[in-house]
């Protein structure tokens, strides 16, 4: 049997098993989301002591961390297209970009969750703090797997381990970035934009 | 084959290209603006209007990403049935567990 063969990984649908099988992690990943969502809409409201949403959310500093993370998802396209056409400088910078876009929406976390302590709000300070840091951390977790991600595929491309299936590799990576990219556009409108709902 | 190299097959071939992919981005930025927007017009709160727009606007913005990012427009049609059944079941979890607690408990007690 010839390498080729060993590195397509087709199943019987002819689809490589390794891009459906982020589907299917996709997929599953939704219900990992829904319930957190879930749990954060019921408990937002019911804390006995505050401060509740309405005193620490800040909508400016996360419409502008929300559009740093959407664009990131364009510059991972962009990076896809490159290594799609061989064009590998075109690659290595725009993975670079979102990489940089990702640590970027970190650092708007990192700075809101700062902000959130200082103003006498933890994880266990109320049922909201409680469910908000779980479902903004778990995507937060999720982002700062991705920019690792990212990160060892710029480096992979750069000691020149990215073969035959590199494109295959980036396509699934590009998968998991923009499904991290769609929670934050639910968690964005459902979480801080629905605030005072 | 050359490093890094990718076979143009199936739907990849398909795929928008940097132009397409950079309107896209201009939409969904200019969505998020409108949302930012909205979140201070006083008018839309109290007409009821904001929170059905809101979710519209955020929809919109979910299914171009994947629609035309994700390429599910595009790729196999099992992805699409893969994403939409994650969706569907989130969905039922969500729906179960909002009437199981807002039955049980009045909305502002702390259960």
């Amino acid at each position: 049997m010839s390498e080729a063969t060993h590195e397509q990984h087709h199943t019987s649908l002819g689809i490589d098993s390794r891009k459906l099988g982020m589907w299917i992690l996709i997929a599953s990943e939704c219900l990992l989301f829904g319930s957190l969502i879930v749990t954060y809409l019921i408990y937002r409201n019911a804390s006995v002591v505050g401060p509740h949403p309405r005193d620490v959310l800040d909508i400016p500093v996360t419409t502008i961390s929300t559009f740093v993370l959407l664009m990131s998802s364009f510059s991972i396209v962009l990076a896809l297209h490159g290594i799609q056409h061989n064009n590998l400088r075109q690659f290595r910078v725009w993975i670079l970009v979102t990489a940089v876009g990702g640590l970027t929406f970190l650092g708007f976390q990192t700075y809101e969750f700062t902000e959130f302590v200082h103003k006498g709000l933890g994880l266990t300070t109320n049922v909201f703090g409680g469910a908000f840091f779980m479902l903004t951390g778990t995507h937060g977790t999720h982002v700062a797997v991705g920019v690792i991600w990212l990160l060892s595929l710029y480096f992979s491309s750069i000691r020149g381990r990215l073969k035959e299936d590199g494109a295959l590799k980036v396509d699934t990576m590009a998968l998991y970035w923009h499904f991290v990219d769609v929670v934050w556009i639910v968690i964005f409108t459902v979480v801080y934009l629905f605030v005072f709902v | 084959m050359s490093e890094g190299s990718a076979a143009m097959h199936g739907s990849e071939a398909q795929h928008p290209g940097p132009a397409k992919y950079a309107l896209i981005a201009v939409v969904l930025s200019a969505i998020t603006l409108v949302e930012f927007w909205a979140f201070y017009v006083e008018w839309l709160h109290t007409t009821g209007l904001f929170m059905p727009m809101l979710l519209v606007l955020s929809a919109v913005k979910f299914s171009m990403v994947a629609m035309f990012y994700m390429h599910l427009k595009f790729d196999h049609k099992a992805f699409t049935r893969l994403l939409v059944l994650g969706i569907m079941l989130a969905t039922c979890i969500m729906l179960a567990l909002l009437s199981l607690f807002f039955i049980s408990h009045p909305p502002g007690i702390a259960p």
